[in-house]
């Protein structure tokens, strides 16, 4: 196989990690609150922006300022919830999308407000393993790891724990879970607190691999949701299996044309899917 | 109400006649020839059928007729039908299986982004011919050229005050269709429609086609009055988030509505831009997002819808 083909598959393989990871935390708040977050992304950019503050500009150490981070970015994520989508809970889906889609404008211009538009660098080396003529980024093999570890605890957590439980019924009977004495007020606000959660803990890995600038988002916002809706609502497994399968798309695309051609690829892909299997990949058919 | 409409006809009239400046003339026709597009996507948007999509038939539009131009040569008059054909093409590929396959709500939005990524990801690999992301510009003629399309500033007025008027009319014509009060059972319950014989895939082409078309057209005028096309700000999620945003301010409902959502975002925009300058970059867009949240939270009907349900209340 050539040789940097290889790194193309390899490099997909580890790019696939952080987007399984993203995917994971929207899937959580698609399937469970039912809403759409199309600012997703732009959280994980505000977490950026925070370690980029925290380290870059004063000095905390990154072992801090990157758990700060994922604090800061859950409780964006629980006023996300509180101050935008709680008061319009009842209404029309699509005006909860809409709603955080003003949160997106809201968010980037706020973020150019504060920062400018520059792209800004952490200014952290980390070092290039090599193996064989393979080349490996190792912030790249981190974010992978630690994704990977990030999301066995969460399934852990939904798992073993009462409250895990407690958010896996809800997703699965809104009704009858409040006459089981959960309050799903409760559980959506954890929920979104998780979500912005994992948000965080992808900002703290992508800042290590890319820039940071107020439209980052953009760029891997909306593969996140064609991923979140191709691996099937509620289903972890899926959203992981679709992560792999896009980022290959994008990588090993981006390898043999451009990396726009591949985007491409991967969004007529998704349209595709959405029309022969509209559950996704491993979903239940409702 | 005549007597409102024709006031407003007369106002609109004057501009060209009075003493103002290139740059007050210039932000009419922006807002005229925005709230066209406005106004076409509220056509399906109404309905329902929220699409982010729209930022695909615009950039289709522009895009087609530019570089046709540019390329070969060919008058905008050829140019622009064949941008808004591949639009309406575009639209009945993507709309005919969402309507089938009951694609609706969360989903349709999300295919149709990534429609819209899709045309402005084309556009942008395939720099070649489109300039990429540094946009691209039609090649320049003397001005008031009607076989290229180009014109003084004074007669795009006229051009954009026409096209909208137009857009208004269709709107109107679809108001008071029998599309309308089927695509109004098919929003509220697309079972039952089609269990009383309604047609419910050829009703949601219908106005998604007509939405297509007339986004199509207004974003290849737009290329041509700004002289300018760029894939960022005639295609992709930005451009189609703004035309939702604006159309659901103004209020998607009343037919003046988007008009509204076009002077209030346009206006609010030159006025932070003016006020701050450069100083404050993102100034204008945060208190924008800001007050779209505010909208779909207290407002969700927009401006007009408020007033029109006002003005309801006065007469009962």
């Amino acid at each position: 196989m050539d040789i940097f083909l290889l790194e193309a598959v390899v490099n997909g393989i580890l790019l696939g990690g952080v987007l399984a990871l993203l995917a994971l935390g929207l899937n959580l708040i698609f399937g469970v609150i039912d809403v759409v977050w199309i600012a997703y992304a732009e959280l994980v950019m505000c977490g950026m922006y925070a370690i980029y503050w925290l380290y870059a500009v004063h000095g905390v150490p990154l072992f801090l300022a990157a758990p700060m981070a994922i604090v800061f970015v859950a409780i964006l994520g629980m006023l996300v919830h509180k101050l935008i989508i709680s008061p319009i809970l009842g209404s029309a889906p699509i005006n909860q999308l809409l709603a955080t889609g003003g949160l997106l404008f809201f968010l980037q211009s706020f973020a150019t407000l504060l920062f400018g538009a520059d792209f800004r660098n952490i200014g952290l080396r980390l070092p290039i393993i090599e193996i064989g003529d393979l080349f490996i980024s190792f912030a790249r093999l981190m974010a992978f790891s630690v994704a990977l570890l990030g999301m066995v605890v969460l399934w852990l957590f939904l798992k073993r724990t009462y409250v895990g439980t407690a958010i896996r019924a809800i997703a699965q009977d809104r009704e009858i879970m409040v006459l089981m004495g959960v309050d799903p007020k409760r559980v959506y606000l954890i929920t979104s607190a998780l979500g912005g959660g994992l948000a965080g803990l992808a900002s703290a890995l992508l800042v290590l691999q890319y820039d940071v600038h107020p439209f980052i988002g953009l760029s891997f916002g909306p593969i996140t949701f064609m991923i979140c809706v191709l691996g099937g609502l509620g289903s972890m497994i899926g959203g992981f299996v679709a992560a792999f399968i896009m980022s290959q798309i994008i990588s090993v695309g981006g390898f043999y044309t451009s990396i726009e051609l591949s985007y491409v690829l991967a969004f007529l892909l998704f349209i595709v899917m959405i029309f022969v299997r509209p559950q996704g990949l491993f979903g239940v058919k409702s | 109400m005549k007597i409102a409409w024709t006031l407003l006809g007369a106002a609109l009239l004057l501009p060209p006649f009075l003493p103002i400046s290139e740059y007050t003339l210039h932000i009419l026709i922006l807002v005229l020839l925005w709230a066209f597009v406005y106004t076409a996507w509220t056509i399906m948007g109404r309905f329902g059928l929220v699409s982010l999509g729209h930022g695909a038939f615009l950039g289709l539009g522009t895009y087609a007729t530019a570089l046709l131009w540019n390329h070969w040569g060919l008058t905008p008059w050829l140019g622009l039908p064949l941008g808004i054909a591949t639009a309406v093409l575009v639209a009945l590929v993507i709309g005919y299986p969402c309507s089938r396959f009951k694609v609706v709500g969360h989903y349709f939005a999300l295919v149709t982004l990534a429609l819209t990524e899709v045309v402005r990801l084309s556009i942008v690999a395939w720099r070649d011919v489109t300039g990429g992301s540094l946009g691209m510009t039609p090649d320049l003629v003397p001005a008031n050229s009607l076989m290229a399309l180009q014109f003084t500033r004074i007669t795009w007025y006229w051009v954009a005050l026409g096209v909208w008027a137009v857009g208004l009319v269709i709107w109107h014509r679809v108001d008071r269709s029998m599309t309308r009060s089927a695509m109004d059972a098919i929003s509220d319950d697309e079972t039952a429609a089609a269990a009383v014989g309604i047609d419910v895939t050829r009703q949601k082409l219908t106005v998604t086609i007509i939405s297509a078309a007339l986004t199509a057209l207004g974003g290849g005028l737009i290329g041509q009055y700004q002289m300018y096309l760029n894939p960022e700000t005639m295609a992709g999620v930005g451009v189609s988030l703004q035309i939702v945003f604006a159309a659901i301010s103004g209020g998607m409902y009343v037919i003046l509505g988007p008009t509204v959502g076009a002077v209030l975002t346009i206006v609010l925009q030159e006025f932070l831009r003016v006020l701050f300058g450069t100083h404050f970059i993102g100034a204008a867009p945060t208190i924008y997002g800001i007050m779209l949240i505010l909208f779909i939270i207290f407002m969700p009907t927009g401006i007009c819808g408020v007033v029109a349900e006002r003005m309801r209340r006065k007469r009962a």
